[in-house]
């Protein structure tokens, strides 16, 4: 989740020296080049398409000066990011991205009014508030941002830390009079998708 | 048509208000700061949620005026809520929790904020004040 900024630039990638097992590949190698210059000047080509949907969407009325705008900073801003986030978020099946947020809106829906109930009708002594250490299958930091992100937006529970292996996440319960439901319900609700989305 | 966005806007402003207020009436009735942060984070989202909807479909409807910051609001809301609470939640657990309350991670391994790494965090190692001026 908090990952240390490397120093220097961003180390390259294996992927993006293709020079080694091209030995006498002198044929084509201008398609490898052309991928790595992709990379250098869209590290991050969802990024750049956020970043220039977000200024268009600020700038919230259509000109073609805006877009030309919004492509400039839609480049520059992950180039000058790249360095704190060398890897790329891997996906492997970005289309089941839309129905994990729908999930989540749904469940925030939920959540808010299990809240408010708890808030306003639970007496205090029947509250059991309880921590919870969450095992992760996850291994990507994105997924685990999410999951982190997701677990603190629903039901009664927020999450406080992460260990520091990365292997676990600890949480908090509202009110949790059986933890291992609450255990079950993000492995099998989230994780298990975001398993499906994340790479 | 205007009458009905009129009647929803009115709808989506007393729910996000209801919300609202419910949020901030348990973060005076939770009983300790843990479950204060549950209040918050939750009953909040949804509060301002309904009135940024509210205040999109009167842009939209009422005044015929398309609209899209209110869709920026909301993701900027579900991207430093989460982080909000996880910064209270660590400053808390730093404050007034014994590591030896919480659960462990794993047998070998301690949370983040406790780590080796943290060692040198200046919310673990407060520092001195600085020198008051006169």
């Amino acid at each position: 989740m908090t990952r240390p900024a490397p120093p220097g630039p961003a180390p390259t990638r294996p992927a993006a020296t293709p020079a080694a097992p091209h030995r006498h590949g002198a044929h084509h190698p201008a398609p490898h080049r052309a991928a790595s210059l992709m990379r250098r000047i869209l590290p991050h080509p969802g990024v750049s398409l956020i970043v220039a949907l977000v200024w268009m969407m600020l700038v919230n009325r259509f000109a073609w000066g805006s877009l030309v705008f919004a492509v400039v900073l839609g480049v520059v801003v992950p180039v000058m990011t790249a360095p704190y986030w060398p890897d790329r978020a891997g996906f492997r099946s970005p289309g089941r991205i839309a129905g994990y947020i729908g999930i989540v809106l749904i469940d925030i829906a939920k959540a808010n009014i299990a809240v408010a109930r708890i808030v306003l009708f639970m007496p205090k002594r029947d509250l059991r508030p309880c921590w919870l250490t969450v095992p992760l299958d996850l291994t990507s930091p994105e997924a685990i941002t999410v999951l982190a992100g997701t677990i603190t937006l629903t039901p009664g529970t927020v999450s406080c830390d992460l260990s520091e292996d990365g292997r676990a996440l600890l949480v908090h319960c509202l009110h949790a009079p059986d933890p291992d439901a609450v255990l079950d319900e993000i492995k099998t609700r989230y994780e298990s998708r975001l398993k499906e989305i994340f790479r | 048509m205007t009458a009905l966005a009129e009647i929803v806007v009115a709808l989506l402003l007393v729910v996000g208000g209801v919300f609202g207020a419910v949020g901030s009436w348990g973060l005076v009735r939770l009983p300790d700061p843990m479950t204060r942060l549950h209040a918050p984070t939750k009953a909040a989202t949804l509060g301002v949620g309904s009135v940024l909807i509210a205040s999109m479909v009167f842009s939209w409807f009422v005044l015929g005026r398309p609209t899209w910051h209110e869709l920026l609001i909301a993701l900027f809301i579900f991207l430093t809520a989460p982080i909000t609470g996880l910064f209270i939640a660590k400053a808390h657990m730093h404050l007034s929790w014994d590591r030896r309350e919480l659960p462990r991670a794993e047998p070998d391994t301690d949370w983040a904020t406790f780590g080796d790494s943290a060692e040198e965090s200046p919310m673990v190692r407060a520092p001195e004040p600085p020198p008051r001026c006169e």
